[in-house]
């Protein structure tokens, strides 16, 4: 043990090390191995075919497409919302600060069919976009929409402390040296903010990929055309196709493991930036 | 200009009131408009919806939409999960955030990033997962049959499903509180004779309790709305395993919207009250974020 871990005089190590590993394994890592394992049953051609069957391929093309586009979506306006509530006073700052968090709390069946009811072509605000030839409810533009909302705290989350690092002096330094406002955000502001919203990119994006609750009740889910990876997979199910259903939740998985290995790394880069500038 | 600083821009830059001149007040307010307007549409809009719709047609259809046995089955089994999940993983957390913030070993930011699996993996594979071990033709399937237990689509598996997706909230909220804190007290406390629980309870616990709470408060909230994974396992029979997003969506789809929404509406308030709570912890703390 003495290798293993520093020394310290306080107790539980053992104990809650091992609690935790093994209610780690028992919950999530035991479980997700019964999948690899599933999958591994397939064979090969078998495990191609699943995955490049043309209804898979335009899932995934419409899964990662649209989170990709709600998580860019997400780091203009994310990182818009965090610098207002950053850097300025406004009635109600503190209000709209707490509310942010919303997407996190409130359960995805609520957010789909609120979103739905909001977009639909009598709804709210689809009233106004029908006439204009927007379609949202039932489209692809729907599930960007309900992708949007769930990522959006992620990336305000991640660059608001960012924010706060950047140094009023350095801005102040530059604007006496003649920086004008776009230079000194290129310069100054972005080089510091930059990984915490690179990662607030990909946190939203990660769990965009997999969001289930509250894109189905807005896509309208047709086949070829608005159904997400994750309905196939629960249609697959509905249809006792275990190992189909397997197969995509491996490839799924190994995207999550990806992108949280790079979330790490981002935030590693990030870390070493920071403290290489406080010396 | 090369010898330093330019005397009449600093100047002029001195003389300005404050940063007030007139483009950064234009900045700021289209700002401040641009993040209002982008929240109205996608966030603000929808939470108005729900109630506007559960209220729609009155009171009284809104208090009758609970008189549902199939609805009140359903917020039962989603207390019942809740009641189940949450000191589960508020116990793993506890634990979890005590071996990886007051110690130091290998491989620690593995484990810290096996933790955090769940949050990065879609929630239809979390149910999935179950259905692969424990469902009729899963590894243990046949076992299970002949010894007549049920798993999947019955509570078992709704909570196991449930405690996968909300399992690292409590660890998460405590790992960076407690690194924070430091070790000086504990230590302090040890030496002079105290044993671990005591220790724990005396000392840890009233410095970190807050995050605690809020913790828990979250782990709450996402435990009784999920939706995905339950969806999955849960094989949704109507007054049985629905809980109460599922049951939301058997309205919803039934076109019972005021029903719908009433119960949306339940689940909304629940949304709300953690916020409040994270907000109370945050201004009790001081632990502002940012």
């Amino acid at each position: 043990m003495a290798s293993f871990r520093q020394p310290s005089v306080l107790p539980g190590f053992g104990l809650t090390l091992g609690f935790s590993t093994f209610f780690l394994s028992a919950i999530v890592l035991v479980p997700l191995a019964a999948l690899v394992m599933k999958t591994a049953t397939m064979g090969w051609s078998d495990f191609v075919r699943v995955l490049l069957d043309p209804r898979a391929v335009a899932s995934y093309r419409l899964s990662f497409g649209a989170a990709l586009l709600a998580a860019t979506i997400n780091s203009i306006f994310g990182f818009v919302i965090a610098w207002t509530l950053v850097r300025y006073d406004f009635p109600g700052r503190k209000f709209i600060d707490a509310l942010i968090d919303m997407p996190f709390a409130l359960p995805t069946a609520v957010s789909g069919i609120a979103l739905t009811a909001v977009f639909a072509e009598n709804g709210a605000i689809g009233q106004y976009l029908a006439p204009l030839g927007i379609k949202v409810a039932y489209t692809w533009i729907g599930v960007v929409v309900a992708l949007t909302l769930i990522g959006l705290p992620f990336v305000v989350r991640s660059v608001q402390p960012a924010l706060l690092e950047v140094q009023h002096d350095l801005e102040d330094a530059a604007e006496t040296l003649g920086a004008g406002r776009f230079t000194i955000f290129r310069r100054i502001i972005l080089p510091t903010v930059l990984p915490a919203l690179l990662t607030g990119f990909t946190l939203a994006f990660a769990r965009a990929v997999g969001e289930y609750g509250s894109v189905i009740f807005i896509a309208g889910n047709l086949p070829m055309k608005t159904e997400i990876t994750p309905l196939l997979i629960v249609i697959k199910l509905e249809q006792f196709e275990y190992a189909a259903a397997a197969a995509l939740g491996f490839i799924m998985l190994v995207m999550s493991f990806v992108m949280l290995m790079s979330i790490n790394l981002l935030q590693a880069w990030g870390r070493r930036r920071l403290v290489g500038w406080g010396r | 200009m090369a010898g330093g600083p330019n005397k009449a821009l600093l100047a002029e830059i001195a003389s300005r009131p404050g940063r007030d001149t007139l483009t950064s007040v234009m900045l700021k307010w289209s700002f401040i408009l641009t993040s209002l307007f982008f929240l109205a549409a996608l966030l603000f809009a929808p939470l108005i919806i729900v109630f506007a719709a559960a209220f729609e047609k009155g009171w009284e259809m809104y208090i009758a939409s609970f008189h549902d046995s199939d609805t009140l089955a359903a917020i039962r089994l989603t207390l019942t999960t809740a009641a189940i999940v949450v000191p589960l993983n508020t116990i793993f957390g506890i634990s979890a955030a005590w071996a990886i913030a007051k110690f130091e070993f290998r491989g620690k930011s593995f484990l810290i990033t096996l933790i955090d699996l769940p949050i990065a993996v879609s929630p239809v594979i979390s149910g999935l997962v179950y259905v692969l071990l424990f469902g009729a033709q899963g590894w243990f399937g046949l076992w299970l049959q002949e010894r007549d237990i049920s798993i999947i689509y019955a509570l078992p598996g709704i909570v196991l499903a449930t405690m996968f997706v909300t399992f690292p909230y409590v660890a998460r909220e405590l790992i960076p509180l407690m690194q924070q804190v430091g070790n000086d007290e504990e230590e302090a406390a040890i030496t002079m004779g105290a044993g671990g629980l005591m220790t724990f309870f005396h000392v840890t616990l009233p410095k970190v309790r807050w995050g605690l709470v809020y913790g828990v408060i979250l782990c709450n909230a996402r435990a009784m709305g999920e939706f995905g994974a339950v969806t999955v396992v849960s094989g949704n029979i109507r007054g049985l395993t629905t809980t109460m997003p599922l049951h939301v969506e058997i309205l919803y789809n039934e076109y019972n919207f005021v029903g719908a929404f009433a119960v949306a509406s339940l689940l909304t308030v629940l949304a709300l009250v953690t916020l409040v709570i994270k907000s109370l912890v945050e201004w009790r703390t001081g632990l502002r974020k940012h």
